[in-house]
């Protein structure tokens, strides 16, 4: 049973605890996040980072809900087609939802990842919050 | 006491709490009641029928058989946007898992302070300055967060919807974001089909009573009566509702904010959401980008079913010196329509086992929701689980 237990501690570290990065109303119900630097993570990241991984996820979600030229025309095609349009082709903001995820896996893999922590994509949260999940130093104690 | 784990594929929409009923393994998400939906469906296609049966050959032939033609698209469209309307996801906002609830709670009291005994804690409101307006953000107990501005729980499906209008019976859901513009086009295409009718029947019966009299006429296409008095009290509402929602529209309000009156002007409150131009307005809401679900219902996640064994079980091993781990994980990918929380009958006895499932289980190695032991999110489903277990094993 033991051994049990200690495989799954190098499989995978235990969560210490987790930070939720709650959403910015302040400019309406667009989707923004809080570039607020949470204590927690004081120890684990630098605080500019952080701010900058916000913001460039704050401008992805800006450029996906934009209201400008190309998203009326978008809507304006995909109404005279009943929306039918759809079930060939990817709408804007679905295709930045990619873009959002593979930015996510990107920062994880560079800069997250490496110092114990790991953000969780939005979307699996119902765009409310960031949550980041950090785990315990790996340092202390191996478990073995 | 040793439990054999079976996990199982399950979409993610058979897990969701809330009172949805849910249509080809996750594509259609619907409220419970369906009936009235029913019974709007068979008005159109019903009402329609009659008028391409009667009407429209008559028409063809002695006006323009353009006529039939366009009531054949516009009648294809009223059908689309209904269909849309019903069928897809309103914008509903899933429930905070565990740790969620745990922190929104544990930043509550930290801003309440220490609360004296026997007093009310303060209501549970968030302040929001949006637009130089202060706007509060309701915590909902159900779902436990606080719900996003415009955002409402709808207690008829059980769920907090984003930018919550209204739920409509007529078309069996809730309409919020992401269904409302397909809501407005259903509302206004209905009302020109509607006069389009009408205004053909009317024309019809004008055309052939002067070639064989009023009454001839009517024996002749008995429909077009029945036609006429269901279109005419169609106007009346859908005519009535589609006004209704283009003045909502104009000033980007929902049907909720208006009830309440929250922008009604009282208090130099006013809308912070309205563009202030009518067309932008419009635009926004009519022609903005299409947001997608946040609900993944088809996503694929793992559902852990303890199923006790008894000791005498041959196959599996229920002595712990055994070097094979305990749980056996048996993958089943189980694509059902209906959504049974009840385990197939595959466990390997159906002796009366002790009702000590969650004794020994090691956690599996990852998937979405948490299992048993730790508080689960999506509490009732996980308790109908251990229940139906339970059920199964006393038969």
């Amino acid at each position: 049973m033991a051994e049990t237990h200690s495989l799954q501690d190098l499989q995978q570290p235990a969560v210490s605890s987790k930070v939720f990065v709650q959403r910015d109303y302040g400019s309406g119900t667009t989707c923004r996040f809080q570039t607020k630097f949470p204590s927690e993570l004081d120890s684990r990241l630098d605080k500019q980072q952080f701010e900058e991984t916000i913001q460039t996820l704050n401008n992805l979600y800006a450029e996906a809900e934009k209201l400008g030229g190309k998203s009326y025309l978008e809507g304006c095609l995909a109404c005279l087609t009943a929306y039918t349009i759809f079930l060939c082709m990817e709408t804007h903001y679905e295709k930045m939802l990619k873009k959002i995820a593979r930015f996510i896996k990107d920062q994880n893999e560079k800069i997250y990842a490496p110092r114990g922590l790991l953000l969780t994509d939005p979307i699996e949260r119902g765009l409310r919050v960031v949550e980041i999940t950090i785990f315990e130093d790996r340092s202390v104690g191996s478990g073995r | 006491m040793s439990a054999v784990m079976i996990t199982r594929k399950v979409r993610k929409w058979e897990k969701l709490p809330g009172k949805n009923t849910f249509c080809c393994d996750g594509r259609v998400m619907m409220a419970r009641q369906k009936g009235v939906f029913y019974l709007t469906l068979f008005l159109i296609v019903g009402t329609c029928s009659l008028f391409f049966a009667f009407e429209c050959p008559y028409l063809a032939v002695h006006l323009s058989p353009t006529i039939p033609v366009f009531a054949i698209v516009l009648f294809l469209f009223v059908l689309a946007m209904l269909l849309r309307t019903s069928f897809s996801d309103p914008g509903v906002l899933p429930r905070a898992l565990q740790e969620e609830a745990t922190f929104i709670e544990m930043e509550i009291e930290a801003a309440n302070g220490n609360v004296p005994a026997g007093q009310r804690p303060p209501p549970r409101i968030r302040n929001v300055q949006i637009n130089n307006q202060i706007v509060k953000l309701k915590y909902c107990y159900t779902c436990k967060i606080f719900r996003p501005p415009r955002a409402s729980h709808c207690s008829i499906c059980d769920n907090c919807v984003d930018r919550f209008d209204h739920h409509c019976p007529w078309v069996g859901n809730c309409v919020g974001k992401r269904n409302y513009r397909y809501f407005y086009l259903f509302t206004l295409s209905l009302s020109l089909l509607t006069i389009y009718i009408f205004t053909f029947d009317i024309v019809h019966v004008v055309m052939r009573s002067v070639d064989n009299g009023f009454l001839n006429t009517l024996k002749e296409t008995p429909g077009t009566v029945l036609e006429v008095l269901v279109c005419f009290f169609t106007l009346w509402s859908v005519v009535g509702l589609t006004g209704f929602h283009t003045y909502l529209l104009s000033l980007n309000q929902t049907t909720n904010e208006d009830i309440k009156g929250s922008w009604s002007g009282k208090n130099r409150v006013q809308n912070p959401y309205s563009h202030k131009n009518i067309i932008k307005n419009c635009c926004e809401v009519l022609c903005g980008p299409t947001y997608p679900s946040v609900l993944d219902r088809r996503g694929l996640t793992q559902e852990d079913l303890p199923v006790p064994v008894a000791s005498a079980a041959p196959s599996s091993s229920s002595s712990s010196s055994s070097p094979v781990p305990q749980t056996t994980h048996a993958v089943l990918c189980l694509q059902k329509t209906k959504a049974p929380l009840i385990p197939n009958k595959r466990t390997p006895d159906d002796a009366k086992p002790s009702i000590a499932a969650s004794a020994q289980k090691s956690p599996s190695p990852k998937e979405e929701n948490p299992p048993a032991p730790k508080a689960p999110p999506l509490a009732s489903p996980e308790m109908d689980v251990e229940t139906s277990i339970n059920k199964d094993k006393t038969h």
